[in-house]
């Protein structure tokens, strides 16, 4: 009996802890969430150009790895072209819409 | 006069207005519904538009409009005795402030959560909205300006801040590798931030910074003007998450320690109000009460800056219409607490009347040092702090409120000359060092022409920046009551504030026109017509757009 309640106690003790720690967190990232979200999509941005500059005639040196990316970007590739204002996909070959 | 009867009355009133005028404000004008799809769910995306909670959206919107401003205020208006200032912060939270911040809120929410002045385009007109875009301009020039001022001023008066004051900065740089590159745990960070920072103010006293006394002509204010300009200008370049994040979040648990301190500080040594509740012997020049308290208090009474926040930011966030009372009006009632304490240190913080009348030797004279001073003998008594520690900490707080507010301030205004620079095609503007080297340029030509090249004359722009800051709550008071006559509601909430608020600052800037042609600082007599003719054009555009809404409403009822 005795255990149970010190069990209950840490674990409304732990409970109160995860909410402290839910309050501080929102607090401390709620505020400047959009302007890191941006930040984060303009480095993607950029990071898609690398990988598909080959494609729209851009010379990259590095096209031998960015290739094998690729297909692992392709779920996003449709997102970055319409950001870029190209409501189609630029690319002749390479279609996602 | 005990303290601990005002502060309660005061508390008591501000209680009243929430849960009586605010209830009335939330469910007959605004008619809030809890039904409607407000912004946050409809345009959900995870970056700009998120359901918050509505205490966390209250955290962050409280923290963002709390600043330095509603302390300088009152601790300069309370020239006139406390009752005066205790009257205008009391009302003006209750019937101005309240409405205002809730109402910013409430119209951006029902315009698709559009910042104020995309709202006052669509509503008013584009004329009003670019009027809308240089008074902002000048609110934060002059914000900037005022508070490197007002900082530096603190630091040569109490080298004991100088060290807490720029470690807060280091603090904050090392609390924000600690959470993004090494992941800790951020209850554990926020304890070792707020720990630091006490500490700091801890040992303050024993490693007093001076800087020289003179250096290129220089005297000590104006090198502190320099070096914070400087600092903002970088500041304003770094990623948000390096330093301003962290540095937000510190000093936003820091007011609320702080705040709490004052209170229990009041509450636990039981002070006596020295000043006069009305100050029939104010000093030579002291203006006349009526207009100049009203605008020289201006946040905590009634603030434009608020409706920036609202619009801005808070509105996207909003999750059940309810909310705009609670988040919005609340709001203005912490930030009424904080004009509340600022005027209960600087008034009952002295030993007695000829004390407290050496510090109010001249208008403008006792402003930030007075509330700490008078706040370091109340925290002092109250709390058994030494007396240096007591003023570190009180000067630490200012300085912390008015930084962050420089920090951002700076980085808006460099947003606007880059904006200036793709609306006007001029690719130089919208060059990221040249926008922040402008923006940091105009800012120090303001604090210096204003007051010659120490400096000190600065806080001479303040009466000007609560005028314009009453401008931009005018503007905004005006959208609303637009948008209210639409509906067909009743428009004398928001339409008494407005008048009120016009007539008050267009008499002082007359008034203050007048007293810089007599001293003949041609500087602010020319800002104060800039002014003066966007004051006008406001009243102007006011009169006009509700006269042809007014008809409207006439010829279809």
């Amino acid at each position: 009996m005795a255990s149970d309640e010190r069990h209950g106690e840490s674990d409304g003790w732990r409970q109160w802890l995860r909410r402290a720690s839910y309050y501080a967190e929102e607090l401390y990232f709620g505020r400047y969430r959009s302007t890191i979200a941006r930040a984060r999509r303009d480095e993607e941005d950029l990071f898609m150009l690398l990988v598909y500059s080959e494609m729209m005639g851009v010379p990259n040196p590095a096209s031998y790895y960015t290739m094998e990316l690729q297909p692992l970007l392709l779920e996003r590739f449709h997102d970055w072209h319409r950001r870029m204002g190209m409501e189609r996909s630029p690319l002749d070959h390479f279609r996602c819409c | 006069m005990s303290a601990i009867f005002v502060l309660l009355s005061g508390l008591a009133a501000m209680a009243l207005g929430y849960f009586v005028y605010s209830k009335f404000i939330a469910e007959r004008i605004f008619q809030l519904d809890p039904d409607f799809r407000t912004p946050a769910h409809e345009l959900e995306d995870g970056v700009d538009y998120v359901p918050t909670n509505k205490f966390i959206l209250w955290g962050h919107h409280f923290t963002s409009v709390a600043g330095a401003a509603p302390i300088i205020g009152p601790a300069i208006a309370v020239i006139w005795g406390w009752g005066p200032a205790f009257a205008w912060v009391i009302l003006g939270t209750i019937f101005f402030a309240g409405v205002h911040d809730a109402g910013a809120i409430w119209a951006s929410v029902r315009h698709k959560a559009r910042s104020i002045g995309a709202v006052t385009g669509d509503v008013v007109g584009p004329r009003a909205r670019a009027l809308f875009m240089i008074v902002i301009f000048l609110v934060l020039l002059m914000v900037n300006a005022v508070f490197a001022v007002a900082i530096s001023g603190l630091l040569v008066n109490n080298p004991s801040a100088v060290v807490p004051a720029w470690g807060a900065i280091v603090v904050a740089l090392i609390i924000g590798q600690m959470i993004y590159r090494f992941r800790i745990n951020l209850l554990a960070v926020s304890i070792i931030g707020v720990v630091a920072l006490y500490a700091l103010i801890g040992i303050g006293p024993s490693v007093p910074v001076e800087l020289p006394e003179s250096v290129l002509g220089l005297p000590a204010n104006s090198q502190w003007i320099i070096l914070l300009f400087l600092y903002a200008a970088i500041a304003s370049l770094l990623p948000v998450w390096v330093l301003l994040q962290p540095r937000d979040y510190i000093n936003g648990l820091q007011l609320f320690i702080g705040l709490g301190l004052v209170y229990a500080a009041i509450l636990l040594s039981n002070p006596s109000i020295v000043a006069p509740a009305f100050n029939t012997d104010v000093p030579a020049g002291t203006p006349s009460l009526i207009p100049l308290l009203f605008v020289t208090i201006a946040c905590g009474a009634i603030s434009g800056f608020h409706g920036l926040v609202s619009s801005g930011t808070t509105s996207k966030q909003i999750s059940n219409e309810k909310d705009v009372r609670f988040v919005g009006y609340f709001g203005a009632v912490g930030e009424g607490c904080l004009a509340l304490a600022a005027i209960l240190v600087t008034t009952a913080g002295f030993a007695t009347l000829g004390e407290w009348r050496e510090i109010y030797g001249a208008f403008g004279d006792g402003g930030v040092n007075a509330f700490v001073t008078g706040g370091a003998n109340i925290v002092a008594a109250g709390t058994g702090l030494s007396e240096a520690v007591a003023v570190t900490l009180l000067t630490v707080m200012a300085v912390l409120f008015a930084g962050t507010t420089m920090d951002t301030g700076v980085r808006l205004q460099r947003y606007i000359m880059q904006e200036w620079g793709t609306i006007y095609n001029l690719p130089i503007l919208k060059n990221l060092p040249f926008a922040t080297v402008l923006a940091v340029g105009a800012c120090l030509a303001l604090a210096f022409g204003a007051g010659g090249v120490d400096g000190t004359g600065g806080m001479l722009l303040w009466p000007l920046f609560g005028t314009t800051n009453q401008l931009l709550a005018g503007l905004t008071l005006l959208v609303m009551t637009v948008i209210i006559v639409r509906l067909g509601r009743s428009m004398w909430f928001t339409l008494i504030p407005l008048s009120f608020l016009l007539f008050m600052t267009t008499l002082a800037l007359l008034v203050q026109l007048k007293t810089f042609y007599d001293a003949g600082n041609w500087f602010l007599f020319f800002l104060d017509i800039l002014i003066l003719v966007a004051a006008v054009m406001v009243l102007l555009e006011a009169v006009g757009v509700l006269r042809k809404h007014l008809r409207n409403a006439a010829a279809t009822s």
